[in-house]
């Protein structure tokens, strides 16, 4: 009887809360909110040395967090979502850590297709953002089933980047474009209607013109199916970009709390908003003056 | 009589929307004088702060291992780099601390146009090289000033992928797969290279300007870069720069693992 009424009113406590949450995200929109924000999950490890947990730990109570984040992001309306969830540089850690968060990702994507999953619930299409082939083929085979069972959601866009790196992001985008201009080229050759080939090999780098565009590069990144971002936050107060975004960042919001990711809340959340808010219109006055 | 009620009803409910907006637009202008209270306290206390290093209180700061900063990036927002005295006195600043190889940037290459008064001005400067890659080459007495802009990100990058596209052009004929001849990380740096895009990787960047943001800075040069927001310009100060230098030298880095 004790419990059932402890129960209920924790119940009614979280409704509260929940209540009051939507009160203050109607009152954050009344001034334009950012279309993008992305999260570095930074501090995983530390918390779980902290707290004297177990190896690998850190990073389920990580998880924990991912999807309290998540949610707010949705409910505010934010509709596209970022996160660093495994760099290429990491698969130089410890090959035990490397399979236990390669088993941890594996579980948690497979999660993501179930119906009471929080991408169904609210809409959200998952990408999955990275050098695919690097990972194992159940991970592999998962993320593409998981792309796949939400391919038809359209209220908001999830990109995990897995197996990623700037570097890496900008070369493969410089290489399929490199092959997409030579299969130009080539057709158009077949065709009889003759390029030129010569004009492009030997000469001083001044006298040719580019055929490689920036358009070209930027429409093959792994993260065009997103707008940039407006907000980019780091947890545990590093204040570097880890080779994350690079070259979508240049008008993007900077925002490291101190706190480390598994222990990030609504208050930092907030803001986040808040700041973007109060940069907004300087950063948009920047964007279009590039 | 009908039409009149629907009437009406209409611009009650079109009233009460409008006053509820702006009730909340209200409630927003409060939440946002709130945060810039904050943020004005907490300006406050870094002026006091840099104060108190500025005149050696503040003990930790007076040993300063600037040896660990190799390379420092100092983004400007370009309507204030046209305070050349101001970013002429930061110079001077970082030459009295001890830093030798600066890299300053701005979006529209204002720096870049006031290159010749900087350097006449800073008197013991040169203008980085890039055909420096031996360490013992670089001249360790005088400063070295690279100034960079947005076209040397995206734009450099573009150019890169054109000498390497020239490249998969003379290998796409042959048979077989040549990709990992040509696009890998390694190449892209040797094409920024020779088209003189490459500069060293800074391991500080300092931002001067209204928001936290590297305005564009060149992404492939960024990678493990420490970003730091400084305040804009016109309100820098030698003891928020000592500051920041001394947080840079206790950063430890995993880079990945």
């Amino acid at each position: 009887m004790e419990k059932r009424n402890g129960n209920s009113a924790n119940q009614i406590f979280w409704s509260i809360v929940s209540f009051l949450r939507r009160c203050l995200f109607l009152v954050i929109c009344a001034c334009p909110i950012p279309h993008h924000i992305a999260f570095i999950m930074d501090g995983n490890r530390r918390y779980a040395k902290k707290q004297k947990l177990m190896e690998g730990t850190g990073h389920r109570v990580g998880f924990v967090a991912l999807m309290s984040m998540l949610k707010y992001c949705y409910e505010l309306g934010v509709r596209y979502v970022t996160i660093y969830a495994f760099s290429i540089e990491n698969f130089k850690r410890q090959p035990e850590e490397v399979q236990s968060l390669m088993d941890l990702m594996q579980e948690k994507i497979e999660g993501l297709i179930k119906e009471e999953s929080i991408v169904n619930r609210y809409g959200v299409k998952v990408h999955f953002i990275g050098n695919l082939k690097l990972l194992s083929e159940p991970v592999r085979l998962a993320a593409e089933r998981a792309m796949v069972a939400t391919a038809n959601n359209s209220r908001g866009v999830l990109s995990i980047c897995i197996a990623y790196t700037s570097t890496d992001e900008i070369v493969h985008a410089v290489q399929e474009s490199c092959e997409e201009k030579w299969n130009e080229i080539s057709a158009l050759n077949a065709s009889g209607a003759g390029y030129g080939l010569d004009k492009f090999g030997g000469n001083e780098k001044d006298e040719r013109e580019n055929i490689v565009k920036l358009t070209d590069i930027e429409r093959h990144m792994y993260m065009a199916v997103a707008p940039d971002p407006d907000i980019l936050i780091r947890t545990s107060g590093e204040t570097r970009l880890s080779n994350f975004l690079l070259w979508q960042s240049a008008y993007c919001c900077l925002y490291c709390p101190s706190v480390l990711w598994p222990e990030i809340g609504f208050r930092h959340f907030v803001w986040a908003i808040l700041n973007f808010q109060c940069n907004r219109l300087y950063l948009e006055r920047k964007k279009k003056q590039s | 009589m009908d039409l009149k009620i629907q009437m009406q009803r209409a611009r009650a409910t079109s009233f009460a929307s409008y006053t509820g907006n702006l009730g909340l637009l209200l409630l927003w202008h409060i939440l946002h004088l709130l945060v810039r209270l904050w943020y004005f306290l907490l300006w406050m206390v870094c002026v006091l702060e840099s104060y108190l290093i500025s005149g050696g209180i503040l003990k930790k700061y007076k040993a300063l291992n600037v040896g660990k900063l190799r390379y420092l990036a100092i983004v400007v927002e370009s309507e204030e780099a046209y305070e050349t005295s101001k970013v002429i006195e930061l110079l001077q600043w970082l030459e009295a601390i001890g830093v030798k190889r600066v890299c300053l940037y701005d979006t529209e290459g204002v720096l870049k146009k006031s290159k010749e008064v900087i350097l006449t001005k800073l008197k013991n400067a040169v203008v980085y090289e890039d055909g420096y890659q031996d360490e013992s080459l670089v001249d360790q007495i005088r400063m070295s000033v690279e100034f960079c802009s947005f076209s040397d990100g995206k734009e450099a990058i573009t150019k890169a992928a054109n000498l390497l596209f020239v490249k998969y052009l003379k290998l796409a004929t042959l048979p077989g797969d040549h990709e990992e001849k040509i696009f890998t990380e390694p190449h892209m740096d040797d094409a920024l290279k020779a088209i003189g895009g490459r500069g060293p990787d800074p391991d500080l960047l300092l931002v001067y300007g209204p928001a936290r943001c590297h305005l564009g800075f060149p992404a492939w040069r960024m990678r493990y870069t420490e970003i730091v927001h400084m305040g804009q310009l016109m309100h820098m100060r030698y003891g928020s720069l000592i500051k920041a230098i001394y947080r840079f030298t206790t950063v430890r880095q995993n880079y990945g693992k």
